[in-house]
C-alpha cells in the first residue's frame, strides 16, 4: 500500500468517487457555518464597522490562491519525475480554481479597500503580487490550451510552473522593495502575540477549512472530468482506427 | 558555437526588420511620450527612468518570437539539436545573439533618448549601467518564453503573456537603479539585485529552455 497506487486512474476514480461526496458535504457545512457565524454572530469592529466581515471571504481565498499554485508545483514535479498522468491532470484542473480564488481575493479586497483606504486599487506590494499571480495563472492556462498534444502540454506547463514559482517569489520580494504599501501585516500566525481576537479567529478558521475543502472538491471533480475526457478521446481514436 | 553566433547575427542584420525593429520602437516610445504627456521638464524628468526601462522591455519583447520560430519552421532547429554543441549552449548562444541585436543597441542609444526625456544629468551613468546589466536577463528570460511557445502557431500573444510576469523583477530593479541614480541616492542595493537576476537567469534558464525545446521536438 503506497500513495502511488492512486496514480492509477482507475484506482483514483474509484477512491475519489467515494470520497467526493464527503469532501463536498463537509466543505458546504464548513462554509455555511463559518460564513453565517462570521457575518451575523461576530461583533463589528469598533473602527471599521461591519466592513471587516469581508475577511471571512478575503483571507481564505487569498490563502488558497497561493496554496493552489504550490499544489500545482508539487503535481507538476510528480509528473516530471514519475510520469503519472493523474498528477498532470490534477495540476491542469487546479489552475482555473486557483485563478478564481485569486480573482475573489482581488475583488473582495477592492470592495473593502474602497470605503477603508478610499480607493479600489493601490500599488501596494501584496496587491501587486496578486496581480502578477493572476498573470502567471493566465499564462499557465493559456499554454495548456495552446498545445494540442497532451503530453507535450503537460511537460511544457510543468516547466513553466517551476520557473514561474521562482520568479513569483522574486517578484514578491521585488515589489516589497519597490513600495512599502498600505496592506496590514499577517495577524493569524501561530506564534505572534498580536493576533486577531478569538471572537473573529474561530469563525475565520472554520471558513479557511471550508475553502480548503472547497478547493479539494473542485479539483477532484475537475480531475475526474479530465480523466473522463481523456478516456473519451482514447475511445474515439480507437473507433477511428477500427 | 562561434559559428552559430555569427550565423544568427548575420541573419538578424540581413533579413530586414529584425535588427532595426526594437530600436525603432524604443525611439518611437521616447518621442511619443513627451508628445502625450506634455513638454514640462520636471514631469518628464520624473517619469524618464520608468519610461526608458518600459520602452526597452517592450522593444525586447517585440523580437522575441524570432529567436526560435524561424529556425523551427525551416527545420534548422532540428539540425541544431543533433549538432555536437549541447542544446543548453545553443540556447545560450541564441539568447546572446538576441541581446547583441536588441539589448546592446538599446543600451547604447538610451542616453540620447534620455536627453529627449529630460533625464537628470546624474542618471545617465546608471541608465547605461542598469540597461547593460539588465537587458541580458530580458533576452535570457525571453528565450525561455520563446522555447516554450516554439511549437505554437502564431504564439506571439501567448509569448507576451508568459514572459510579462517573468519580466517584473528585472523591470522593478532596473528602473529603481535609474530613479535612485537620477535623484542622487544610493544605488548599490538594486544594482546588485539586478545583476543577481541576470546572472541567476543566465545560469539556470538555458537548462529550462533546452528542456522545453527537447519536449517540443520529441
Amino acid at each position: 500500500m503506497s500513495i502511488w497506487e492512486y496514480a492509477n486512474p482507475k484506482k483514483f476514480m474509484e477512491t475519489s468517487s467515494w470520497a467526493l461526496p464527503w469532501v463536498a458535504g463537509l466543505s458546504v457545512v464548513c462554509l455555511i457555518a463559518g460564513l453565517i457565524w462570521g457575518f451575523f454572530f461576530t461583533p463589528d469592529d469598533f473602527r471599521q464597522g461591519s466592513t471587516v466581515k469581508i475577511i471571512y471571504l478575503h483571507v481564505p481565498s487569498a490563502m488558497m490562491a497561493i496554496n493552489a499554485w504550490v499544489m500545482m508545483l508539487v503535481a507538476s514535479l510528480i509528473w516530471l519525475i514519475r510520469r503519472h498522468h493523474v498528477s498532470a491532470l490534477a495540476a491542469k484542473a487546479a489552475a482555473p480554481v486557483g485563478l478564481t480564488f485569486t480573482a475573489i481575493a482581488l475583488v473582495t479586497g477592492a470592495l473593502w479597500g474602497q470605503p477603508m483606504w478610499g480607493t479600489w486599487w493601490a500599488w501596494d506590494p501584496r496587491l501587486t503580487s496578486f496581480l502578477i499571480l493572476t498573470l502567471f495563472y493566465l499564462g499557465y492556462i493559456a499554454l495548456w490550451q495552446a498545445i494540442e498534444d497532451p503530453d507535450t502540454a503537460a511537460d511544457l506547463t510543468s516547466v513553466l510552473c517551476m520557473v514561474g514559482s521562482v520568479f513569483a517569489l522574486l517578484s514578491r520580494y521585488a515589489v516589497n522593495f519597490w513600495n512599502q504599501g498600505l496592506h496590514q501585516g499577517a495577524s493569524l500566525s501561530m506564534d505572534k502575540k498580536e493576533n486577531v481576537s478569538d471572537v473573529f479567529w474561530i469563525p475565520l478558521l472554520v471558513c479557511i477549512a471550508g475553502f480548503v475543502l472547497l478547493f479539494l472538491t473542485l479539483v477532484l471533480m475537475r480531475t475526474r472530468t479530465e480523466i473522463r475526457a481523456r478516456r473519451l478521446q482514447a475511445l474515439l481514436a480507437r473507433e477511428r482506427l477500427a | 558555437m562561434r559559428a552559430l553566433l555569427i550565423r544568427d547575427l548575420r541573419l538578424a542584420f540581413r533579413s530586414g526588420g529584425g535588427f532595426g525593429l526594437g530600436l525603432a520602437f524604443f525611439l518611437l516610445v521616447a518621442v511619443l511620450v513627451p508628445l502625450g504627456v506634455g513638454p514640462q521638464g520636471s514631469t518628464l524628468a520624473l517619469i524618464a527612468p520608468g519610461i526608458l526601462w518600459v520602452g526597452a522591455l517592450l522593444a525586447c519583447l517585440l523580437s522575441l518570437d524570432r529567436i526560435f520560430a524561424l529556425d523551427f519552421e525551416d527545420g534548422s532547429l532540428d539540425l541544431l539539436t543533433t549538432s555536437p554543441i549541447p542544446l543548453e549552449g545553443m540556447v545560450a548562444v541564441k539568447a546572446l545573439a538576441h541581446w547583441l541585436v536588441t539589448g546592446l543597441p538599446l543600451t547604447v542609444c538610451a542616453p540620447v533618448l534620455g536627453v529627449l526625456l529630460n533625464l537628470p544629468a546624474s542618471g545617465y551613468v546608471w541608465l547605461v549601467l542598469s540597461l547593460g546589466l539588465g537587458t541580458p536577463a530580458l533576452s535570457v528570460i525571453g528565450a525561455f518564453g520563446a522555447a516554450l511557445t516554439v511549437g505554437v502557431k502564431r504564439g506571439g500573444l501567448l509569448l507576451s503573456l508568459l514572459v510579462l510576469p517573468l519580466y517584473v523583477p528585472t523591470l522593478i530593479f532596473g528602473a529603481e537603479v535609474v530613479k535612485r541614480g537620477a535623484l542622487g541616492m544610493e544605488v548599490a542595493t538594486p544594482l546588485m539585485l539586478l545583476a543577481g537576476i541576470t546572472l541567476g537567469a543566465s545560469a539556470m534558464l538555458p537548462f529550462a529552455s533546452a528542456a522545453a525545446i527537447r519536449i517540443t521536438l520529441r
